[in-house]
């Protein structure tokens, strides 16, 4: 029996930090080429993580099984990425750097995640635009036909690769496009509208899935060697997010009960520029690039309860609140402080519209210098959506902005080869809680899914293939049974009860709880609080839902009950985190530890670790085991953008 | 501000591929027009919930105008009235109180209905298959910079890569064909120098594989641009047509 590490070993390979990933990847075992056809891989996902990951383990090889919950893998919630996608390739000779980048990273997660990951990260970056540019990746170019770079989210050097406000979109229509090329070659099987409903441990080792057939409600067991995970975020634990509506923690939620550990599940981001909620219709929110900002100048009004027009507001009667505290970034500063000033100002009275839980981004002056043509020909598409949804005309007036739930940095634990502690299940991208610390730079999340996906999986599930030694196992396999006996199970009971309210309903309580509690401020007695509500809730749906409709036949309110129900059993893990980590750091503030000024403080002494949870039983408190985080290269500083 | 409307809704309801379908009327009252038309649904749906009855199917998930999940044919219109526009990104304030809307799938021989509203465009992934990449593989690619490319073929690649592959065309097309779509496709590879190699077998095989999905013929509509939500243009439908005859001349020579 493959033992499971009960200590955390991130197995990050000797050596100083640049040549780390070199000697490792030396190291490594390899599969005998022939050999390599006989082992099956499952990959859960199809973004950018799992996209390339199927794509590029197929190309050397390995039997591919790819799973996803669209009905195409084209339409992963990847597409949406609008900004960019960071590398360092120095394109624009203004100074960057491997080096750079990987520090910039790290700063930039507040100093909660593993150099020696971000500085692989960094290495690789360059290959993934090489690899994206071959593919045929449309990227934005000058006049010379050579590539054009931004510069995004307040980086001072200019290395953003960008797509119009479509770069999500490409790259993954580019990552599909090599799955498909591999499907069609027969290295790939693909299998849409499946979702994930548990995971089959086999001899200590992750050995398979089980899978609904959402067209048919079939319960499917599929069996591998290894399995990876590329299943997303859960930022919909929040309810309202910017992420797709199918966006869930199911998968990785389900591993964690068999045994992975959850990493720094209380990292959220909450992206600062998005368009206000308007009503309780509100289903999702939308984020508009944070390329706005370039040229955007953020702002409310210097009196409380403004009701004037915005442009009726005189020039020495608004603040720009952001300028004006950190002079140095000004409208650029990271997106958690961003937000935070943003909540800020809102909370003490100075918000606007309807809801006065929004604030000015004003293209005003930007239009006056560059002229119209300008800012229409940068951020065209985001003002048309801008205008679509509001109605009202950016051109003309201050668009209106507030901070959403966007991006989840904590996830599954992995160590230096993606690896969780639970022996072959590997976690890539949003899924993993690898390398963005507490806080995501703009443009990375992108770069982070392909570099998983292309350069690192592929060749680190080899290594683990080449070394394992797994038992002979069919899908009649005990694991199997028992694993679909409680999927199905699972489904009779929440088509059984049969309540007075519906799913969405609950998602919404959830939600707000989670927003209000462990949002973007979070302090003890409402960490206590949102602990007590998540379970009353959780109590409450178990006893209430009504979830209609049959479990064989394409169901969608028994989906989304299923995932309801595991957000319901996630936030307290994500609460007990939040209230464990008691500074603030990145997109987690506690408001307990604060400058005077009001600034995040963190506290390196103490909390200098990553927090990995091991699961303990539904409402009961999980186990932490923490990796402590040594820095070898990069110098801790409290972050100042002032 | 939104106001509040009232609307008579004619919804196509299937079963699953195999059953009959036919329409049900639903009548909703305060509709707030700021809502998204997939609000409007979630609120019907909620409704329907309510009395345990079984919700409209509908696809959709990013809800922001780009997975290309959503769709709906609006009183004959594919995504509705506006023009450039998914059904996710449809606001009711387009629409009047007191209107009847129709609301049916995308249909076509090709998109097998698999619940109400949703379909099966399955046979987009197999057009895809059949060439729609570059067979490069990872690690081979040389420095991105090793190719310049002008920046208008860039720009025309990319105006053909944007198609969100929602299937509107083939929905709005009186044939069903699938030439935009495919077209968008191959236009978006061969106008770049990375699609150069493969670009005879790429037309030849993804317009042969769309034709024995059942697909129709293009007989020069232009339905399908009108309906686009991302105004893919028809001069793709053009380049293509001639991309694939000379291949075909190619392949028999
Ligand atoms: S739901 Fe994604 S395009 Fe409409």
């Amino acid at each position: 029996m493959a033992t499971r590490k009960t200590g955390l070993n991130s197995n990050i390979p000797d050596g100083p930090m640049a040549e780390k990933w070199e000697s490792h990847k030396f190291n490594m075992k390899l599969v005998n080429p022939a050999n390599k056809r006989k082992f099956n891989v499952i990959v859960v996902g199809t973004g950018l993580a799992g996209g390339a990951a199927a794509a590029s383990m197929s190309e050397l090889g390995y039997n591919v099984q790819s799973f996803c919950i669209q009905d195409s893998p084209r339409r992963a919630h990847s597409i949406a990425a609008q900004g960019g996608i960071n590398a360092a390739k120095n394109y624009q000779n203004d100074g960057d750097s491997v080096h750079r980048l990987f520090y910039d990273t790290v700063k930039g997660g507040d100093y909660r995640a593993r150099e020696a990951n971000v500085h692989r990260l960094s290495e690789i970056s360059r290959n993934i635009i090489d690899q994206c540019v071959a593919q045929g990746v449309p990227f934005a170019r000058d006049y010379g036909g050579l590539l054009d770079n931004r510069s995004f989210g307040g980086a001072q050097v200019s290395r953003t690769f960008y797509a119009r406000g479509q770069t999500g979109q490409q790259l993954l229509l580019g990552a599909y496009s090599a799955l498909m090329k591999e499907v069609n070659k027969g290295g790939v099987t693909l299998h849409t509208r499946r979702e994930m409903l548990d995971l089959v441990v086999i001899d200590g080792r992750a050995r398979g899935i089980i899978v609904r057939n959402l067209v048919t409600g079939q319960v499917e067991r599929h069996i591998a060697d290894a399995v990876c995970m590329a299943t997303g975020g859960y930022g919909n634990v929040f309810y309202l997010s910017t992420n797709a509506m199918a966006s869930n923690v199911t998968a990785t939620w389900r591993c964690h009960k068999r045994g992975a550990y959850f990493a720094n599940p209380c990292f959220t981001q909450i992206h600062p520029t998005c368009i206000p909620v308007s009503g309780d219709h509100q289903s999702k929110l939308t984020l508009m690039s944070e390329s706005l900002r370039n040229d955007g100048r953020i702002w409310v009004p210097k009196k409380k309860d403004d009701d004037r027009h915005p442009n009726d507001i005189p020039e020495d009667e608004r603040d720009y609140y952001l300028e004006r505290r950190y002079p140095a970034f000004g409208n650029l500063v990271p997106r958690d402080v961003a937000s935070r000033a943003a909540k800020e100002r809102c909370d003490a009275g100075y918000g606007v519209g309807q809801t006065k839980k929004a604030v000015y981004l004003d293209f005003g002056s930007a239009i006056e210098r560059l002229g119209k043509d300008a800012i229409e020909a940068k951020y065209g598409n985001l003002f048309h959506m801008y205008q679509k949804i509001m109605d009202t005309n950016p051109y003309t007036q201050p668009m209106m902005i507030y901070p959403a739930v966007h991006y989840t940095m904590g996830g599954l634990w992995v160590d230096y080869n993606l690896m969780s502690n639970l022996p072959g299940l590997f976690v890539l991208g949003e899924a993993n809680f690898s390398d963005h610390g507490a806080n995501r730079l703009g443009a990375s999340a992108l770069m982070q899914g392909l570099g998983d996906g292309y350069f690192v999986a592929p060749l680190t599930v080899g290594n683990y293939l080449a070394e394992a030694d797994l038992v002979d196992a069919d899908t009649e396999d005990e694991a199997f049974v028992e694993a679909e006996e409680g999927v199905t199970g699972r489904i009779e009971e929440m088509l059984s009860i049969k309540g007075s309210r519906t799913v969405d309903d609950f998602h919404r309580e959830l939600g707000l709880v989670m927003w209000d509690k462990c949002g973007m401020a979070r302090n003890e007695r409402g960490l206590k609080q949102a602990l007590k509500e998540v379970r009353q809730i959780r109590a409450e749906f178990w006893e209430d839902v009504n979830v209609v409709g049959t479990e064989g036949s394409f169901n969608q309110v028994l989906e989304r009950a299923g995932r309801v129900a595991d957000f319901l059993e996630f936030a307290e893990c994500m609460i007990y985190d939040a209230a464990e980590r008691k500074e603030s750091c990145g997109g987690h503030f506690r408001e307990e530890s604060q400058t005077e000024e009001g600034e995040a403080l963190r506290d390196d002494k103490n909390f200098s670790f990553c927090s990995a949870w091991e699961f303990k039983g539904v409402g009961k408190k999980p186990k932490l085991h923490k990796e402590a985080l040594k820095f070898e290269v990069v110098k801790l500083t409290q972050r100042s953008y002032k | 501000m939104g106001k509040k409307i009232t609307l008579t809704l004619r919804v196509w309801r299937q079963q699953n591929s195999q059953a009959e379908g036919q329409f049900a009327t639903y009548k909703v009252t305060d509709i707030d027009t700021d809502m998204s038309f997939l609000e409007m649904l979630d609120v019907v749906n909620a409704g329907i919930e309510l009395q345990s009855g079984d919700p409209i199917a509908f696809d959709h998930d990013c809800r922001e105008g780009i997975c290309g999940m959503c769709g709906a044919v609006v009183n004959g219109q594919a995504h509705g009235p506006d023009r450039g526009t998914t059904l996710c990104q449809l606001h009711m304030r387009h629409f009047s109180d007191g209107d009847t809307l129709v609301i049916e799938p995308f249909r076509s021989r090709a998109f097998p209905v698999v619940k109400d509203i949703a379909v099966d465009r399955g046979a987009f992934d197999r057009v895809i298959q059949a060439g729609g990449y570059v067979s490069v593989r990872t690690g081979q690619a040389p420095d991105a910079h090793a190719v310049p490319i002008a920046k208008e073929a860039a720009d025309k690649a990319f105006d053909a890569a944007a198609c969100i592959g929602c299937g509107a065309c083939v929905a709005a097309c009186p044939n069903a064909s699938a030439m935009l779509f495919v077209s968008a496709k191959v236009s978006h590879l061969n106008l770049l120098p990375q699609g150069q190699p493969q670009k005879d077998s790429r037309v030849f095989n993804m317009v042969n594989q769309m034709d024995s999905e059942g697909f129709g013929n293009c007989s020069n509509e232009y339905e399908c641009e009108a309906a686009c939500p991302k105004e893919i243009s028809v001069q793709n439908i053009a380049r293509m047509n001639r991309q694939y005859l000379k291949a075909a001349i190619k392949n028999e020579g």
